[in-house]
């Protein structure tokens, strides 16, 4: 005979042992800025690449006194954000949740720094589908530890030379490897280069979780986060210009600073909107 | 706690849930099926999830398919979520396959091996004709048919345990020494893999590996991209007795059974410096009844060894590119991970390509 669990997940669903090993392994990545800490992953009720990685370290975290918010692409409510929220509400149930990144102690997002910033005492959860910015130019693993090791990235640098010979411009559009602090390069996970800075010299912690690669990483605050480039061809956002050479604004909120999105409105015409949702409606509000 | 609404999202994936239920469902009039009945009707299906979702527990991996349609990939993520909740309580001692309870056993090595050849259950030297009479099965010519086969079941008890064919080889001289002695196996759902792996990190990655991909790069061995040359010693169907430790006095207990099916390979030799020429050994094991996936597994273990000896030089050798593609609900949740939103990234992607595009020719010439 089978039988429903009585409850049906303990508080933060993943068993004690393993949140206290993530915690371990999150400690040292902490200790080891940008060092790819393996560690034990375990399977979610999410599908592997829907956030795994971030959810575990999210639940190791997660207490009664937090306030959470989720992003998925800057979206607080696009469906992959929206079931997170709904896995967290059952799994710890006394967490407040919220969408202002201000007020949140932990935030798990796809892809995105939040466009207000982060504050002292915060902490940024990134999810991370390939941990290791040294794949491109190396698949064997043993190989690739061995040049973090030694800090040599030299075919990194040529990946990116290569580029300039081939298309006059590095063709890196997001995932751009970054150096932490004078040694190890890590893939800050698929945000946009316009997140990148954001990275360095931050008040906020920044973790990394890799659930399908097994790994988990980390920016710590005030540690130096540098993206790759050469001293002739500096480091660029993605640009938002027009033809005119002007700050294309958001074609809600008006914003010329954020991180935009191209889409397509029902007559068919390109426009621009900020990418996170909730910095967007705010400003929307406050011109109202 | 607060929760605050999220508009839209929220209803999709509500009625989402409800239409994939309904194509569960749909079919009026009839009785659901029940978890027994596909645990008997579709053991090898059954089989699958029992091994790929890591967990031997009959009842849950039924329900899974159940809950699923029989998506196997789904069923077996079901049961690995459901592991990840449970506290690993105690440690079993190192089983031993010699006291399984047969219901399989042949050897394609030897005409005749100490125990005796015995079929068992197997497709193998069927015609693979549809038979059509199961089209409309009644209740009654189902319940004669087992009937009729436990009537004429033999009455004699088989032996405990049966010698393995691999004894003998050993005992002629004609195997490779056992490198690697039983130590504390790797535990794979506790540590996290990294490489070089030991040998049992790579027996639990495949034992619990995806049967098609398994059998994918096994097949790619067998077929031109390796050398291995296996012939199968010994396959083994049965129930192996399960023992814990007891909860008081310590001591070994039995507390129950697990289908396996054990696969046995002996492989070509190679020149290894120092050492006469041996046969070497492939191991393949996996819950429930899957002999595909064992031989598969066996397989692939002897080329992983052949590549940590001698550097791969073959896909299949390659430990990296064998034990990190093999797990089913690894591979199947990064693939469906594409259908998810991409608009950040699309669009840092399209600004390079328009930056590259706007190169003067001569650049990209």
């Amino acid at each position: 005979m089978i039988e429903a669990p009585a409850r049906a997940y303990q508080y933060g669903f993943l068993d004690e042992y393993a949140k206290k090993e993530i915690r371990r392994q999150t400690l040292k990545a902490v200790a080891i800025p940008g060092y790819q800490v393996p560690y034990a992953s375990r399977e979610m009720p999410l599908a592997r690449g829907f956030g795994t990685g971030g959810l575990q370290i999210t639940l190791s975290l997660l207490g009664p006194g937090d306030t959470f918010k989720v992003i998925d692409q800057g979206a607080d409510d696009s469906v992959n954000a929206v079931n997170l929220r709904k896995f967290i509400v059952e799994a710890c149930p006394d967490v407040s949740l919220t969408t202002r990144a201000e007020d949140a102690t932990i935030i798990q997002t796809r892809h995105r720094v939040p466009e207000v910033g982060m504050s002292p005492g915060q902490i940024l959860v990134l999810q991370v589908p390939y941990p290791d910015p040294l794949v491109v130019v190396e698949p064997n693993e043993a190989k690739r530890k061995q040049m973090h090791g030694e800090g040599d990235y030299a075919r990194l640098l040529v990946k990116l030379y290569e580029d300039l010979v081939n298309f006059g411009e590095i063709t890196i559009s997001h995932r751009y490897p970054t150096r932490i602090h004078g040694h190890y390069v890590i893939d800050p996970s698929p945000i946009p280069r316009h997140d990148v800075p954001r990275l360095h010299m931050a008040d906020a912690l920044f973790l990394f979780g890799a659930g399908r690669e097994k790994r988990i990483y980390a920016v710590p605050p005030f540690t130096r986060a540098e993206p790759l480039a050469f001293e002739d061809v500096p480091f660029r956002v993605e640009h938002f210009f027009d033809d005119t050479g002007a700050r294309r604004p958001c074609a809600r909120c008006g914003s010329r600073e954020s991180f935009l999105d191209e889409f397509l409105d029902s007559y068919g015409r390109k426009q621009f909107g900020c990418s996170d949702s909730d910095y967007c409606a705010r400003r929307q509000e406050s011109r109202r | 706690m607060g929760y605050v609404a999220i508009r839209g999202g929220e209803q999709a994936i509500d009625e989402a849930a409800r239409a994939l239920e309904y194509l569960r469902v749909r079919e009026n009039g009839k009785p659901p099926v029940s978890v027994d009945a596909i645990t008997t009707q579709f053991h090898a299906l059954h089989g699958r999830v029992l091994s790929e979702g890591s967990l031997y527990d009959p009842e849950l991996a039924a329900l899974a398919l159940k809950q699923t349609g029989g998506d196997t990939l789904e069923a077996s993520f079901l049961l690995r979520a459901y592991r990840s909740t449970r506290p690993r309580l105690a440690d079993s001692p190192v089983h031993s396959t010699r006291g399984m309870r047969l219901i399989r056993r042949i050897s394609a090595a030897f005409k005749d091996i100490p125990g005796g050849q015995m079929l068992g259950p197997t497709p193998d030297y069927l015609h693979r004709l549809l038979r059509f009479e199961l089209a409309d099965e009644t209740p009654e010519a189902f319940r004669a048919a087992a009937r009729s086969w436990l009537k004429g079941a033999p009455a004699e008890r088989l032996p405990e345990s049966f010698p393995k064919v691999l004894d003998y080889l050993r005992a002629e001289g004609l195997l490779e020494p056992a490198v690697e002695t039983v130590q504390e196996p790797f535990d794979i759902t506790r540590r996290p893999l990294v490489f070089p792996a030991p040998r049992s990190a790579a027996l639990a990655t495949l034992s619990r590996g995806e049967t098609g991909s398994v059998l994918a790069i096994a097949y790619s061995s067998m077929r031109g991209y390796g050398d291995v040359h296996p012939t199968v010693a010994e396959l083994r169907v049965g129930y192996v007795p399960v023992r814990m430790p007891h909860a008081i006095t310590g001591e070994p207990v039995e507390v129950g059974e697990v289908l396996m099916t054990e696969c046995e390979v002996v492989a070509m030799f190679d020149k290894v410096e120092g050492q006469k020429p041996a046969f070497g050994i492939g191991y393949g094991a996996c819950f429930g009844h899957n002999e595909v996936k064992a031989i598969s597994m066996a397989i692939l273990d002897r080329a992983l060894q052949l590549g940590a000896r001698r550097g791969p030089r073959v896909p299949a050798e390659d430990p990296e590119f064998v034990l990190l593609h093999v797990d089913g609900v690894d591979a199947m949740g990064f693939c469906q991970h594409y259908k998810m939103p991409h608009y950040v990234t699309f669009q840092s992607d399209l600004d390079r390509l328009r930056a590259a595009q706007a190169q003067p020719a001569e650049v990209i010439s």
